[in-house]
């Protein structure tokens, strides 16, 4: 039991906010001491494994040059015209639009948008406004929902898109556990099997999409009865 | 003999990490400039030296990286993006060409992957057949870099400048996943997965097939939550849970059990504020009062979607 020392100083450190990267390094040491391990057995772990793992920062390191300079040269903005050009005219079927760009751009290995580079400068804002467009001015209540839908959207499309390809960090983690298991499993059966649960996550935002929309078209049908917004 | 291998891609990381470090130790109005050089050039040696330096100085080396990153010597110099008004001439300039690099690399990996694996001169090998993804997504990577500058009529300068500023946007949580799959080696090593396995098998009948499942997909939720990253808690469960049960014991398909154990992983992480970057971050970018509305939006999803994933598990991982 005492072994599981790291985990509980994980989920201690995580909560009282220090620094991720030395609440893991301590969970590892107090790990690899309470293992019986000495200090540098512990530091030619942390050295191997951290080598070993390479694979996951390459992808993204070698990546930034040419991404930094689409953006740099109006990626981001040529989306917003076409994204614009669609009809989507409530705020559920822009969040749905964009999980959608999302969870189909990312399952190719192409990572656009994000909270900070689409979310608040695109989705949310467009989304607030089709709802306007329909209902009018919206309640405080709705401006939340639709806003924490659309994080939502962008987390459920990059979280359930991403294992469909194979050169991200979590097929690439699986294969590295097999291997040092002894064990030779195929990435591209392993990114298959992540197509299934894909659709049903689309599916599940759907219909939250759905929910979304209805409950605006009610606070607004309440708030035209009860003779305009306060 | 390989001619292309997956070492010489770490270089080229290595290399332009260094690089990178080059140009912060030259900036003068960075707030940080020797202590975030440092740390890049300290990660670049990790690339390079991986297999030249013994495991144990790297060890150390990784520790200094922790310490530059907690103490608050990792930082960016406030950056000089471009205006708004230059990037939308630019879009309406470039109009759709624009996405042409971008679809380049996974066009590369996937063509690369299927074919470059299987040239071969005799015991002369284009590229390692065993790191072939890897190097394909270099190649693509580096191939749409090329075709961007062409597009865009961009220096390499402007593009070592760009590369800079969304890396330094990262700063040091660029390490963590590997900092975390070292941790899981940790836990591996020490036994935590057998112990987390005791308790599970002490509490929950995993004889029975479908509550093996039940208890893989439920201890990677929980985990996760715990943790606030699914790939810390995959080491652990599956090692620990998903390997002797439902592999050995009960003769799963791995492959499955990995790809929806993950996304079972990933509802833990819809539902925890420990996922900050995923949860908390965006409630505050979207200037919302309440902290947690993000979470609330999701709670539904999750549940959903992980009640389905144990579903499919047990349907599909003793069949195939």
């Amino acid at each position: 039991m005492i072994k599981l020392i790291g985990v509980a100083l994980i989920a201690a450190g995580f909560a009282l906010r220090v620094n991720t990267l030395l609440v893991v390094l301590a969970a590892g040491l107090a790990t690899g001491f309470a293992a019986g391990f000495s200090l540098n057995e512990i530091m030619a772990m942390i050295g191997k494994y951290f080598t070993d793992n390479r694979a996951m920062t390459l992808p993204i390191v070698l990546m930034l040059p040419v991404v930094g300079l689409l953006e740099r040269y109006g990626l981001k903005e040529r989306a917003e015209v076409l994204i614009r050009r669609s009809k989507a005219a409530t705020a559920g079927r822009v969040i749905l639009l964009y999980t959608a760009v999302r969870q189909i751009s990312i399952s190719l290995g192409v990572s656009i948008g994000g909270h900070a580079g689409a979310v608040r400068p695109l989705v949310a804002p467009m989304a607030e406004a089709a709802a306007r467009g329909r209902g009018g001015e919206l309640s405080a209540a709705s401006v939340v929902s639709i806003r924490a839908h659309a994080a939502a959207g962008e987390n459920i499309g990059n979280f359930f898109g991403e294992d469909i390809f194979i050169a991200v960090g979590a097929i690439l983690l699986m294969k590295g556990f097999f291997e040092a298991q002894g064990m030779n499993v195929s990435v591209w059966a392993m990114a298959l099997w992540g197509i299934p649960t894909a659709f049903i996550a689309f599916a599940a935002m759907w219909w939250r999409c759905q929910m979304l929309d209805r409950r605006i078209e009610r606070t607004a049908a309440d708030n035209a009865k009860a003779g305009g917004v306060q | 003999m390989k001619i292309i291998t997956v070492e010489a891609c770490y270089a080229v990381v290595g290399l332009y990490l260094f690089v990178l470090a080059g140009r912060i130790a030259g900036e003068r109005e960075h707030p940080r400039r020797w202590g975030s050089a440092m740390f890049w050039a300290l990660l670049g040696v990790t690339f390079i030296g991986a297999n030249l330096l013994p495991s144990t100085l790297v060890g150390y080396l990784v520790v200094a990286m922790v310490v530059l990153a907690a103490t608050g010597q990792v930082s960016r110099v406030a950056s000089h993006e471009a205006s708004r008004e230059e990037r939308l001439e630019h879009a309406d300039r470039l109009k759709n060409r624009i996405f042409w690099p971008a679809l380049l690399i996974p066009a590369t990996a996937v063509v690369g992957t299927l074919v470059l694996g299987e040239l071969h001169i005799g015991d002369v090998w284009l590229v390692e057949p065993k790191q072939v993804t890897l190097i394909a997504l270099s190649l693509g990577a580096i191939l749409a870099l090329l075709v961007a500058m062409r597009t865009t009529g961009a220096s390499v300068g402007a593009s070592s400048r760009e590369g800079s500023r969304l890396l330094q946007t990262l700063g040091w949580s660029l390490i963590l996943p590997q900092m975390l799959a070292a941790l899981g080696g940790i836990f591996a090593k020490a036994g935590v997965g057998e112990v987390v396995a005791g308790l599970v098998a002490q509490a929950v009948p995993t004889g029975v097939p479908w509550v093996a499942v039940l208890a893989y997909c439920g201890g990677m939720a929980l985990f996760t939550m715990v943790m606030g990253n699914a790939f810390a808690a995959f080491a652990v469960i599956t090692g620990g849970i998903g390997l002797p049960f439902i592999v050995t014991l009960h003769g799963g398909n791995p492959a499955i059990m990995a790809a929806i154990g993950m996304l079972s992983g990933y509802c833990g992480t819809l539902l925890t504020p420990m996922a900050a970057n995923f949860n908390l971050v965006p409630a505050m970018l979207l200037e919302l009062e309440d902290k947690h509305a993000v979470i609330k939006a999701q709670v539904p999803l999750a549940l959903v979607i992980f009640a389905a994933n144990v579903i499919l598990m047990i349907v599909l991982v003793y069949r195939f």
